[in-house]
């Protein structure tokens, strides 16, 4: 097993023909994914590398290839839409890639995906791996192993950084997870801790947070009642200089300035064993399981 | 993106809220001519983004137009919080029987726009939540059905008994959601919201931050934007599509991805350095970002090493040795550089740099522990 994707796992890549949204799906292609269908409007009928059909809409893509899961690399501009169209055609699970989409739009494609049934992960994320089974995103696939750690992260490189340290000491993963650093977000450290709890292939959880808001807050206290494997955390930003957050407002409602060392000593508090450098991981790891 | 205070108002009025007359000015002269037309009292408010204005002297009354133009003199060209005043508005004297809060902003936990009212308005916000909580009055607005005539109601009742001045809120709340939409705003805030001594509802003062993801498909509102009032490496970061924010180390950092730059920032620090930036090079990377990155770092003189940290994702490997490269044709690098390339294209990357004389190093630890003692080498 492993968490949201794996072998079953049929993908449509939506912005195909575009310069990020080819490489990737290359890469995707050559991990193992099973890439069944790319969508650019207007290049429906085309095939990709000679090998996946092209679609003008989602629709019709999951029409004629059975497509589960979609993959999104179009311009920020109509990402938004992209996520739209994709829970309409009955897409169960959709992973936002594109950077820059406007919280306001977002505040809108949620209920709607969430009405749908489906799952979003992301936007602005790497997208996730379950290392020798399957890849959706952008997650350099070279430097996963597969084996039991999961690894939930709201940042993109920090993952990988992490990830590497696992990998290069022998510490391979059930699924990387990459949830994205925007502020409006459709899978939160919460829904992956859960899914990682349940997962039998996961025997330890590493979880990366950043300053900002307070996911990591609530996800610690969470773990501390409902999560019993180990989990080591990380929190970047400790040097970050202060007024970086949304002004009075934004403060107010998260009711907490979301500083780095606030959320280490949540972590701290729920039991989760803290990083001081990336470079900390396998030792704490190590020591946990 | 911040606006000024008389941009916001602007915008309010545009969307039909009540807002007191008033103009701005660039200078005493234009000041007192803006307070002659407005006749009486005025307000000289400088226009900054920065708060506690009044503190600072930034916000002065006048009982004449030659005395606006006078306090006009002197608010103008003066520094707030290290930014230089360059407009200053000029409004009617306000006489004020209350002063209310209202506020819009999107809350990552409910994912949806939140309303924020509160009778206690006119200063600091923050203060008022963190000592007497409960008189802040907060409603999460479905963005599908926006905000509802009777929502906007209660929270016009939070603030008023008079059913009157209650509606005239409600009303001005319901166009506020409006505007927060129209515009892309990320916040919205009236504060203070006053009642004047004949019971009209008034925007008085206004501040709105536009989410800078909306400014590509709002060209108008783009337009807002006032240089003058940023730091100049910080405008010229954004014009290559970089973030970018100054700090006061010596270690010049460029990193793709706000993590990993966060992550290399802490750990600069752990080994004993100071980082002089956070510069995220983002994701999807062509060689120009890395040559303006580098020109921007290089234009700081407290910078006494660069240290490149790149985890190849989208970014590509040979993207940022092109650029290494290539800015090194156009400008002689005067600090030692030490980078750390490893990811997407990295092989390619590392081919790049080592026919150009570079070296590069795949761990992290290593990089950062390299070139704190570079660091530490040349000042000793």
């Amino acid at each position: 097993m492993s968490v949201f994707i794996d072998n079953a796992t049929r993908l449509v890549v939506q912005g195909i023909t575009g310069r990020d949204g080819s490489f990737h799906a290359k890469q995707m292609m050559e991990y193992g994914t099973q890439v069944v269908a790319g969508v650019t409007p207007g290049k429906g009928g085309q095939r990709f590398e000679n090998a996946v059909p092209v679609f003008n809409t989602v629709a019709e893509a999951v029409a004629a290839t059975k497509a589960n899961t979609a993959v999104i690399y179009v311009p920020a501009a109509v990402a938004a839409s992209a996520i739209f169209e994709a829970a309409d055609a009955g897409i169960g699970l959709v992973i936002g890639i594109t950077e820059g989409i406007p919280v306001l739009d977002m505040t809108r494609v949620l209920p709607f995906v969430r009405e749908r049934g489906a799952r979003l992960i992301g936007p602005n994320c790497p997208g996730l791996i379950s290392p020798a089974k399957s890849k959706v995103g952008i997650i350099p696939g070279n430097i996963c192993k597969p084996g039991n750690v999961g690894v939930v992260s709201r940042s993109g490189t920090l993952t990988y950084e992490i990830v590497h340290q696992l990998s290069t000491h022998g510490l391979g993963q059930s699924t990387c997870i990459g949830i994205g650093g925007d502020p409006l977000i459709g899978t939160n450290f919460i829904d992956c801790l859960t899914a990682f709890q349940a997962d039998a292939e996961t025997d330890a959880i590493v979880m990366i947070g950043e300053i900002g808001g307070t996911d990591e807050q609530q996800a610690a206290e969470f773990a501390k009642r409902e999560v019993k494997k180990p989990i080591v955390g990380f929190i970047a930003g400790q040097t970050a200089p202060p007024g970086r957050r949304m002004g009075h407002a934004g403060a107010i409602i998260a009711g907490s300035s979301g500083t780095a060392a606030e959320k280490m000593a949540a972590f701290e508090k729920a039991g989760i064993s803290v990083m001081k450098r990336p470079a900390d991981v396998v030792p704490l790891l190590k020591e946990r399981m | 993106m911040n606006l000024h205070e008389y941009q916001a108002r602007e915008i309010l009025r545009r969307y039909g809220i009540p807002v007191p007359p008033g103009e701005v000015a660039s200078t005493p002269a234009e000041a007192r001519a803006i307070a002659e037309r407005l006749g009486g009292k005025v307000v000289v408010k400088a226009q900054v983004h920065a708060g506690g204005r009044g503190k600072a002297g930034g916000v002065k009354l006048a009982k004449t137009a030659a005395e606006a133009e006078t306090h006009a003199k002197a608010i103008l060209g003066m520094t707030i919080k290290g930014l230089t005043v360059q407009k200053v508005l000029i409004a009617p004297a306000a006489e004020i029987a209350s002063e209310s809060y209202v506020g819009i902003i999107v809350d990552r936990t409910s994912q949806r726009p939140v309303l924020m009212v509160s009778p206690a308005g006119g200063i600091d916000i923050e203060e008022v939540a963190a000592k007497t909580p409960e008189k802040i009055h907060r409603r999460a607005v479905d963005p599908r059905y926006g905000l509802l005539s009777h929502q906007a109601m209660m929270l016009g009742f939070a603030l008023y008994k008079d059913v009157k001045q209650a509606r005239a809120a409600a009303d001005i709340m319901q166009k506020l959601y409006a505007a927060v939409y129209g515009v892309g705003a990320s916040l919205a805030e009236i504060n203070p919201l006053v009642t004047t001594p004949d019971g009209a509802v008034q925007a008085l003062d206004a501040k709105i931050a536009i989410d800078d993801n909306e400014l590509e498909r709002r060209p108008d509102i783009a337009a807002l934007r006032d240089v003058s009032s940023e730091a100049p490496e910080e405008v010229a970061a954004r014009e290559a599509g970089l973030t970018f924010i100054k700090l006061e180390g010596t270690v010049g950092c460029c990193v793709n991805g706000a993590g990993l730059a966060m992550a290399t920032m802490d750990l600069v620090k752990y080994y004993g350095g100071e980082p002089a930036n956070f510069l995220d090079i983002g994701g999807s990377s062509n060689p120009q970002k890395v040559v303006s990155a580098l020109r921007i770092i290089t234009s700081d003189p407290r910078v006494k090493v660069i240290l490149f940290n790149i985890f190849g994702g989208i970014t590509r490997g040979d993207d940022v040795a092109n650029g290494i490269v290539q800015a090194t044709r156009e400008f002689t690098l005067k600090v030692p550089i030490v980078i750390r390339l490893t990811g997407t294209n990295e092989q390619l990357g590392v081919e790049i740099l080592r026919k150009a004389g570079f070296s590069a190093l795949t761990d992290m630890d290593d990089a950062v522990k390299q070139a704190v003692a570079l660091l530490k080498g040349r000042a000793a």
